[in-house]
């Protein structure tokens, strides 16, 4: 009796290792699959994973899917950070030139007091559309660890290999966003 | 008795406690909230923090707090802004509440097992001697010791 006790209690405890080995390979795979800056970095041109969010103003939602057709710049930004604001200007200048081509330029801000993004936004005269991603949610599905990162969406819904991983500050980084997105409008 | 002034001194303690706590809940402190709260980006506390997010939600406690808002107000806020994982520890309530009570099962759970091998320690060590001083064996066991020892006689 205490030894058929004795391997329920073995076979028990080799199980909940299993399980939890199962869990970690899992959770691994699984974070590994969401994260499409693994993809960009190998050369290939992902699918931009689509989100719904809710606007930064008003209560109406926006979602990357109901963009299709249309050439989309990705930007994360959050208010409390420098190079966000040094950057605003390019991204509402290529908004204003481009929209008519059928470019939208969506903001998605992240981790901020909503009334300090709306402030920022009025402040830095930003006209295009903001997202509102709480909790960063979306941000962790395009492997962003650190916000200004730009992307870009071609009007198929793929992702160009190209993307901006901090500001778009200097005349060669405004030259190589330009080009990024006559690309973005042209595949 | 002893039951008695055991009681009273909990009661004494739970009310000196309680004070606080509420006072706490009500009148919130900045240097209070920066250690229950994380920095969103460095995933440390916000009194260990220099970031600029951690910089906009002292920010923004501080200004809860001048207007009146409780500590469970602001950090309700709070959530709504940067989701749960602002929070040092989880709330106290859903799936969250899980990581209050687990402990506790353990805990009891190795009180058991612990009591319960001690149990059986004391049993094994305390049974009595079979009679006659000797102890006993499986059948088959004896016969073949006793086959042994005659040999070992003749």
């Amino acid at each position: 009796m205490a030894g058929r006790l004795r391997i329920a209690a073995q076979a028990g405890a080799v199980a909940v290792v299993a399980a939890l080995l199962g869990l970690l390979v899992w959770k691994v795979a699984t974070s590994a699959k969401s994260n499409v800056k693994s993809a960009l970095r190998a050369g290939k041109h992902p699918n931009a994973p689509d989100f719904r969010l809710s606007r930064l103003e008003g209560s109406t939602k926006v979602s990357l899917a109901s963009l299709r057709g249309r050439a989309v710049v990705i930007n994360f930004w959050a208010s409390w950070c420098g190079p966000c604001k040094q950057e605003a200007p390019a991204l509402e200048a290529a908004w204003r030139k481009h929209r008519r081509r059928g470019l939208v330029v969506l903001g998605v801000d992240y981790n901020d007091v909503r009334g300090y993004a709306r402030r920022f936004v009025r402040k830095n005269h930003m006209t295009y559309p903001i997202a509102y991603d709480r909790g960063g949610k979306v941000l962790g599905r395009y492997g962003v660890s650190q916000v200004p990162e730009t992307f870009f969406v071609t009007r198929k819904g793929k992702l160009l290999h190209d993307y901006f991983a901090g500001a778009i500050n200097t005349a060669d980084d405004r030259a190589r966003f330009e080009r990024n997105i006559n690309r973005a409008l042209s595949s | 008795m002893k039951g008695r002034v055991a009681l009273s001194l909990s009661l004494l303690l739970a009310l000196l406690l309680a004070g606080p706590t509420a006072a706490s809940e009500q009148h919130p402190t900045l240097p209070e909230l920066e250690g229950e709260l994380i920095c969103p980006t460095c995933k440390t506390t916000l009194d260990q923090s220099e970031a600029p997010v951690a910089n906009q939600i002292r920010r923004f406690v501080r200004q809860r707090i001048a207007a009146g808002d409780t500590k469970s107000e602001i950090k309700t806020k709070l959530v709504g802004f940067y989701g749960p994982e602002v929070l040092a520890a989880p709330p106290k309530h859903g799936f969250d509440l899980l990581a209050w009570l687990l402990p506790f099962g353990g805990l009891a759970a190795g009180l058991v097992a612990a009591s319960a091998l001690a149990w059986r320690w004391s049993r094994s060590r305390g049974d009595p001697p079979p009679p006659g001083g000797r102890l006993a064996l499986e059948p088959a066991l004896e016969r073949r010791l006793d086959e042994e020892l005659r040999r070992f006689d003749g």
